[in-house]
């Protein structure tokens, strides 16, 4: 909402001034003047000790009148190469909760695949499967699926519709949005119902993971967002849970693009999906080499974990960009993660410093790394993950 | 071929600090800079204006400040640029701020639009696909390469979460790009020149045809509850003993994690 001050509370005490990313606010006969190139941030709201700066009701009511039509958790249920992706089984976890709480159904969607994964959607917790097992989504193409989702959503008017935040989920749910012209709000790390209002609270990182932002979309419907692999928690699978499988037509869906090839890389321990892996372990500049990136896959099969990089060790040309975790790489939340060698610069700490664990293993005690440890080993890498590789194997065959 | 490249001007995240005491950011002399990703935009865009001709654009939306962002780009090579500016349009989230560029992007007319994958302030991804959306023309997210370009198609590798997709899609189309695509260049002397003399054009609502309550604030529908700094983590275990020790524990702690 438009930000005023209030003069008589205003003591030109300039705080607001200073935090102002925009340069927007002047003083003017000792108060402060918020001019045109406020962008609402909000960051005098927080920094004024008076209380003097306020949020002002304005405009017109915005949204549709009959919020109250809108019925029902929808949970789109992504599918790669024909295999459910892990994301759905959480999102149904976390979207059963939120069903609960409103006392309506749960729904999941299902574009490709077979009926038989719409059945395991079922044992996961949807009460319903919208499933279309047209060719069309074999491969994935944005088009198809945000005609045949924001369709659907018009028939049967869903509150609340979720999608992994993978690259499929953030590429084409935006487009979904835009076609119903509601609100979508990405990378969502915590989902809550507002007490009050029934609305959806939206919790993100923003600003590289340095602030959390909750979200409300309170006049339009559905409440829109893709979700974080990795930190909303499955629920029970049961066998003998009934739902109902409705049949979709794809029926002359437009699409633009033409998957012509995919090339998948999965050679072994180098394995790449990083955002759906238990473990990771990660290495630097401290490797000092492709070889040191040996060493981590050793490790990393030894612990069934993935092998992730920081920015410099890809740009050195040790390990090729998609290993990278970071805000320039990928964002990950694992069980453990296994820094080696990584100093801990604010670019890479953002995109790990959600894991449960953090080890970190380096040279230098004062390196940032260390500040968002769960454990920390000062030490050479060369030496300590050769006696951990050794230590772990001992116990392997000791059992 | 013309060329549309959309930018924003975003604090340098990398320079933004926590006040620990009050848990507030620190942003003061944080300097404003192109989006990085956007960066990686602007180069592909003027390496297919060398090899295909054309024109390109590069279009922001934001306060009147945003203008060094576009002269940067000028300053780069960009041909010209435009700028959509007006109290109407601040605190527009994805969904505003695409109907905004989109409309933009309509009154300049283009074959291609680049985009960065996503601006490092806000982290969404969305406004990209969105523009997309409302201009009804095919997109492909997460662009590592550009394999060929026009006439009247183009054929990209997309990155995705387990590999990469070779995509083809009719033009017009949109695509958002990741740094791995290249390297952006410095700005040349004469580029340089060029951005200080160049007229860059403002564009209100009414002059890209949308009313006010529509764009911004007015035409948004996610609005920002709350913004709070996340929890510290704490809680860090010092490891006692030697190398040989601190490895033994570790283990013997991560057993009892059941991270192991």
């Amino acid at each position: 909402m438009p930000l005023k001050v209030d003069k008589n509370v205003c003591s030109g005490c300039g705080a607001c001034i200073t935090v102002c990313p925009y340069d927007a606010i002047k003083m003017e006969g000792g108060k402060a003047v918020i001019g045109e190139y406020c962008q609402l941030c909000q960051s005098c709201l927080s920094a004024c000790a008076e209380g003097a700066i306020k949020e002002i009701a304005e405009g017109c009511e915005k949204g549709q009148a009959d919020l109250s039509s809108y019925k029902g958790v929808w949970v789109f249920a992504e599918q790669r190469g024909g295999k459910v992706a892990p994301v759905a089984f959480e999102l149904l976890g976390e979207g059963g909760k939120l069903a609960r709480q409103r006392g309506v159904d749960l729904s999941a969607v299902l574009f490709g695949a077979a009926r038989e994964d719409a059945l395991e959607l079922i044992r996961w917790g949807a009460d319903k499967v919208y499933f279309c097992g047209d060719g069309i989504f074999k491969n994935f193409e944005d088009e198809p699926n945000a005609r045949l989702l924001a369709s659907l959503i018009n028939e049967h008017r869903p509150e609340i519709v979720l999608a992994g935040a993978t690259a499929i989920g953030r590429s084409f749910l935006p487009r979904v949005a835009a076609r119903l012209k509601t609100g979508l709000t990405a990378d969502c790390t915590a989902l809550e119902i507002e007490p009050e209002t029934g609305n959806l609270i939206q919790t993100r990182p923003a600003y590289g993971g340095n602030i959390m932002a909750s979200i409300l979309s309170p006049g339009t419907r559905p409440q829109m967002a893709t979700v974080r692999p990795k930190v909303m928690k499955r629920g029970k699978r049961d066998d003998s849970r009934q739902g109902e499988i409705i049949e979709v037509s794809a029926g002359g869906l437009k699409c633009r693009t033409k998957v012509l090839a995919s090339i998948r890389d999965e050679e072994g321990q180098m394995k790449v999906n990083l955002q759906e892996a238990d473990v990771i372990v990660s290495g630097g500049r401290g490797l000092k080499g492709k070889e040191g990136f040996q060493m981590l896959s050793e490790l990393a099969g030894l612990i069934g974990g993935a092998v992730g990089a920081s920015r410099a060790a890809v740009d050195e040309g040790w390990i090729p960009y998609c290993h990278q975790v970071g805000q320039t790489g990928k964002t990950v939340a694992p069980k453990l993660y296994i820094a080696c060698g990584i100093s801990g610069a604010v670019q890479h700490l953002v995109g790990m410093q959600s894991s449960d664990v953090i080890v970190a293993i380096n040279k230098n005690p004062e390196a940032p790394i260390f500040c968002v440890a769960t454990y920390g080993i000062v030490g050479d890498l060369n030496e300590v993950v050769p006696l951990l590789i050794k230590k772990l194997k001992e116990r392997k065959n000791g059992r | 071929m013309r060329i549309v490249v959309c930018i924003k001007q975003v604090p340098d995240t990398a320079e933004v600090k926590i006040n620990r005491e009050t848990g507030t950011l620190v942003r003061e002399g944080v300097p404003s800079i192109i989006n990085p990703y956007d960066m990686h935009a602007i180069e592909a865009a003027l390496a297919l204006r060398e090899s295909l001709s054309g024109k390109v654009t590069a279009i922001t939306m934001g306060p009147p400040q945003a203008e060094a962002a576009l002269r940067e780009a000028i300053s780069m090579g960009v041909d010209d640029g435009l700028l959509v500016t007006g109290r109407e349009f601040a605190g527009a989230d994805t969904l505003a701020t695409s109907r905004a560029l989109s409309g933009a992007i309509k009154a300049a007319g283009a074959d291609l639009i680049i985009c960065g994958k996503q601006a490092i302030d806000g982290d969404t991804a969305q406004v990209g696909p969105e523009v997309a959306e409302f201009l009804d023309i095919p997109h492909v997210s997460y662009v590592r390469k550009i394999v060929e370009a026009g006439p009247g198609s183009i054929k990209v590798e997309r990155l995705m979460d387990e590999g990469v997709d070779v995509v083809q899609a009719e033009l017009p189309a949109l695509i958002t790009v990741v740094r791995e695509l290249n390297t952006p260049r410095l700005p040349s002397l004469k580029g340089k020149m060029n951005a200080k003399k160049a007229e860059i054009k403002k564009l209100s609502a009414s002059e890209i045809g949308l009313t006010p309550e529509v764009v911004g604030f007015n035409g948004s529908p996610t609005q920002v509850k709350k913004i709070f700094t996340p929890e510290p983590r704490c809680g860090r275990r010092v490891l006692e003993g030697g190398i040989e020790g601190q490895v033994e524990a570790l283990i013997k702690e991560l057993m009892e994690k059941k991270c192991l």
